[in-house]
């Protein structure tokens, strides 16, 4: 242990500990805005000055680790006015139209601005010297650089979390910059929206584009059908934007608040999670028997998951010669969106062209996927608007609703159905363990055997994760895999994901069925998610998501009555023809640079 | 205050034989190569002045079979060219200079990263370290040198920027702890050392510390290799004796009117007129990597200072708060004051800003803009404003 005092406190740690974590056990606070948990230490915006007796210059606490004897203090005059002076500086190249910010009173050198730097500045404002042009050319979040303090953790979270590189740092001096490719536009470069950057962006640099003005207009217009689906994870995290800590289940105050904002009807993503898994893993069986029994050499195995539109335009940039492995299912999202304006509009009696489709998502990839050309099957745009879980807590504050004071209520019949499947779909590992439900009911005509249904080894946050499951006693009609070991892996983040694909790729993979998703933690930890996301939201958000599955009296995806009924009433069976046309899409190769 | 006069040298170009230098430091332990480099009292020669023989007795104790040996030649300081001569003459040297240092710590390779404007010198080296390689087998090193070129940014200067330039990355400084010994080039326990300070060291070796050590003073032993240049009859490199006065510099090499000496480039200090008298050059005084910059009274100090700042604001790397904006607002902030858009009180806030740019900058770069910019401030206040 090393021994250390911080402002004259006393304090024992492990070598390596930083400055920063030594000082955060003894609840003194360092601000810092560089930094984030997620993140490797960046140590560039210097925000975290400490003074360290004996030591000619201040030091970062956030990258310097403790040394034995060390006499820390954070508070000093010399620390607090290199501290108002960085921030002042940061200010000075910053544009500060706070008022109109998308960011206002959401952002850390706001914050950071009112604890050390109120009043006049010093300084001469920079902003005027450059030539800042607004990317908005992605569907999914604005880049605006002259907004942009340099902290580089969009950069460390494209390379280190997603293995992308969409941006990265340009220039030097006056003209450094975070940019893209050749400096071309986001939407022409390799770049999959997942928009983890945005989550992490401390100011108002990069946001989502928001459709939120578009939605009420759709709200207000009386000759419109406005139908809202709600994605499995954002009733897990929406809280965080109303007041709630991180954790807290609202799904009922949700729905409440839905109907009060006008929306016409309020229906649930994890309906189409549910059809997610009937095709999804008929799918997989079809292609098992097709391997197995057929001995035919292009059912592509293993399988991949396609609920993640991050991921697929990850495949697409970077593993094209693997689309064929792709499950062909569309996304719930996509799903939903085509029996919209078919199969509910029927049953409505609407007509489909009144009908305006929103989702609400925890994903910025989403509102890139909506706009796919591939996402037009009812003879519309299935899904007119996505907005982010953020997003949604804003038109709740718009609108002026007591959330907390809300009482609960239902999703709407039809599409509102769900199952504790669907609702685990928000977790990575979470469509496996809904496909494994439901496939190994099949197959052998009797539930997992795991207590409670829950198939432990797939959940976790670990980056990578594989389980096997032996089929045994099969129903006549699946004894081709009488004795078959079924061997799954899960990724989540793209950096794992890349590893997997590697492993895949060379032949090296013994899996049939794999499931990715671009964000860290799937998506709980989406892009679209309340501000801060890190690995202690993830977690709470994920304990939220496995509690509001044991409380569902449904817990299978093939239970869920409305399921069957469309099966029933429309689409006949899993991967019918219909389904095929409404449900299902191919992908296309994009270009690796 | 120990002073001495203006004594010229010839230690770093003199011609020697390098494979008797070599045998004698082949046969030589570890610890006595690493001991005579500490004898000497041998600090870098690049400008930040670490003692050479600690550096090498702190890489030698890591326990790793992969170090290496980094000889700095990206020589970038504004008005240094010492490095350029060296290599062009003694090349020879400074690969002895190295395998004596991978001798001392234990390493099997070396690389020296070159200045991309230094192309030009490339093929020549090249030859040069055909002969040394054969050399240096016969004697029984097991040590080979490699090339990177650098492209351009002052930045890669800066050791552990130079580092991530060697392994592809963008040139940007590196969190210090870990330092270079411990954790340098390809994350390896690495010796770092400017061109001069391995030839210095060579020749440690070759006439024992005891004779480098009469030269210089307590706190700057020995002598350096300057490269003069700016208003005076006789620019171009000499090897002095550290120590001397600033006067009895500008005795030899001003013009008669000199009125300011740059000590250092332009992250060193400028020394006024009124200061010769009372300061020595080396580490009890301004310290320098090597390049001296008189200016006449013809000179604007404005200029001197703009030009400066200017460079500055291109060439850091971006990366920190303190020096990327910081050298942004001091150039902006003096060009307000010229043009009597901001009063000329606002000085003394720029220079606030400076001292927050040594204390909190990430790196040698940014808390060394304040040198040039607090001296010609201080001392030529009113060429900035009028």
């Amino acid at each position: 242990m090393i021994n250390l005092s911080i402002n004259n406190q006393k304090i024992s740690v492990e070598p390596g500990t930083t400055i920063l974590d030594a000082a955060r056990e003894l609840n003194i606070n360092i601000p810092t805005l560089c930094n984030h948990p997620d993140l490797c230490v960046a140590g560039n915006c210097r925000v975290c000055v400490v003074e360290q007796t004996g030591a000619r210059t201040l030091i970062a606490a956030c990258a310097m680790p403790v040394a034995e004897g060390m006499d820390i203090h954070t508070n000093t005059l010399k620390v607090r006015n290199a501290r108002k002076h960085i921030v002042e500086l940061l200010l000075s190249e910053h544009r500060s139209d706070c008022t109109k910010c998308y960011r206002n009173q959401k952002c850390e050198l706001q914050s950071l601005a009112n604890e050390f730097a109120f009043g006049d500045t010093i300084f001469l404002d920079l902003v005027e010297d450059h030539q800042y042009v607004i990317d908005r050319s992605s569907p999914s979040f604005i880049k605006d650089d002259s907004k942009c303090i340099r902290c580089q953790r969009c950069v460390r979270t494209c390379t280190e979390l997603q293995h992308i590189s969409a941006i990265a740092v340009a220039n030097k001096g006056m003209h450094q910059k975070i940019s893209s490719f050749h400096d071309k536009p986001m939407s022409h470069v390799v770049c999959t929206n997942c928009g983890q950057c945005v989550n992490r962006c401390p100011t108002g640099a990069l946001v989502e584009k928001t459709y939120i003005d578009q939605v009420w207009d759709a709200i207000y217009d009386p000759d419109k059908h406005v139908v809202v689906q709600t994605a499995p994870a954002v009733r897990i995290a929406l809280g965080e934007d109303l007041g709630y800590d991180p954790g807290e289940r609202v799904t009922g105050k949700m729905v409440t608040a839905l109907r009060q904002l006008g929306f016409d009807s309020v229906l649930d993503t994890d309906f189409s999670a549910d059809l997610t898994i009937m095709e999804e893993g008929t799918e997989l069986l079809t292609r098992l028997r097709k391997t197995l029994v057929e001995g035919d050499e292009k059912a592509a195995l293993p399988m991949f998951t396609s609920c993640s539109p991050g991921w697929i335009k990850f495949i697409e940039h970077k593993y094209p010669e693997m689309l064929d492995n792709l499950s062909t299912c569309k996304s719930p999202q996509q799903m939903f969106g085509a029996l919209a304006k078919t199969y509910f509009a029927q049953k409505k009696k609407l007509d489909p062209s009144s009908i305006v489709s929103v989702s609400i998502m925890p994903c910025t990839a989403k509102k890139y996927e909506a706009d796919r050309p591939e996402m037009r099957s009812s003879g519309y745009k299935d899904i007119d608007f996505v907005l982010t879980t953020r997003e949604l807590a804003i038109m709740v504050k718009q609108a002026g609703i007591d959330f907390r004071n809300l009482e609960p209520s239902h999703y709407d019949s039809i599409m509102g159905e769900s199952t504790g499947a669907g609702v685990i779909f928000g977790a990575t590992g979470g469509v496996m363990e809904a496909a494994l439900r439901t496939a190994y009911e099949i197959v052998t005509g009797r539930e997992v055997p795991f207590k409670n249904l829950n198939i432990m080894p797939v959940r976790g946050l670990e980056g990578i994760k594989e389980a096997s499951i032996k089929i045994e006693n099969c129903t006549d009609d699946w004894k081709f895999l009488e004795g078959a070991e079924l061997k799954v892996a899960i990724a989540h983040g793209l950096t794992n994901a890349n590893k997997l694909m590697r492993m895949v790729r060379d032949g090296n993979s013994p899996y049939h069925f794999i499931e990715i998703m671009a964000c860290p933690g799937g998506c709980r930890g989406g892009g679209g998610q309340p501000i801060p996301t890190n690995e202690e939201v993830r977690t709470k958000r994920m304990v939220a998501i496995y509690a509001e599955d044991e409380h569902m009296e449904l817990r299978k995806s093939h239970d869920n009555p409305d399921v069957i009924a469309i099966y029933e009433e429309f689409l006949g069976e899993p991967n019918s023809q219909l389904a095929h046309e409404l449900l299902h899409t191919h992908y296309t190769e994009r270009e690796a640079y | 205050m120990e002073k001495r006069g203006l004594n010229k040298v010839d230690l770093i170009f003199e011609e020697i034989d390098l494979k008797e230098v070599l045998t004698a430091a082949y046969n030589m332990p570890q610890a006595e190569i690493i001991q005579k480099v500490l004898d000497s009292g041998l600090k870098g020669r690049g400008g930040a002045g670490f003692p050479t023989g600690l550096k090498w007795k702190y890489a030698a104790a890591e326990e790793d079979t992969d170090k290496y040996i980094v000889c700095n030649a990206d020589e970038g300081e504004p008005g240094t060219f010492k490095d350029r001569e060296i290599l062009d003459r003694v090349a020879y040297k400074v690969y002895g200079g190295m395998v004596l240092a991978a001798k001392a710590v234990g390493a099997r390779s070396g690389i020296v990263y070159l200045r991309g404007e230094y192309k030009f010198l490339l093929p020549q080296l090249l030859e040069e370290l055909v002969k040394f390689h054969k050399l240096i087998g016969e004697i029984g090193y097991d040590f080979s040198i490699s090339y990177r070129m650098g492209s351009g940014a002052y930045i890669c200067g800066e050791e552990s920027a130079l580092f991530e330039s060697i392994e592809g990355f963008r040139g940007e400084p590196r969190n210090k702890p870990p330092y270079p010994t411990k954790s340098g080039v390809f994350y390896r326990p690495t010796s770092i050392n400017n061109v001069e300070t391995l030839v210095t060291a060579l020749m440690v070796i070759k006439h024992g510390p005891e004779s480098y050590s009469q030269l210089g003073t307590k706190d700057s032993r020995g002598s350096k290799v300057f490269s003069i240049s700016g208003d005076t009859p006789s620019p171009g490199i000499f090897e002095l004796e550290l120590g001397m006065t600033v006067q009895a510099f500008v005795n030899e090499f001003g013009d008669g009117d000199t009125k300011a000496v740059q000590v250092g480039g332009a992250s060193g200090f400028c020394v006024p007129r009124k200061r010769f008298e009372d300061t020595i050059i080396g580490f009890e005084g301004v310290p320098t990597g090597g390049s001296m910059k008189l200016f006449n009274s013809s000179r604007s100090m404005y200029n001197v200072l703009h030009n400066y700042l200017d460079f500055f604001a291109e060439e850091s790397c971006g990366q920190c708060t303190p020096c990327r904006v910081g050298c942004q607002q001091l150039l902006k902030g003096v060009q307000k004051v010229k043009k009597g858009e901001v009063k000329s009180i606002y000085l003394n806030e720029l220079v606030k800003l400076a001292d927050t740019m040594k204390v909190a900058s990430k790196c040698g770069l940014g808390q060394s803009v304040g040198n040039a910019f607090k001296t010609i401030v201080e001392n030529f206040r009113e060429e900035i404003i009028y």
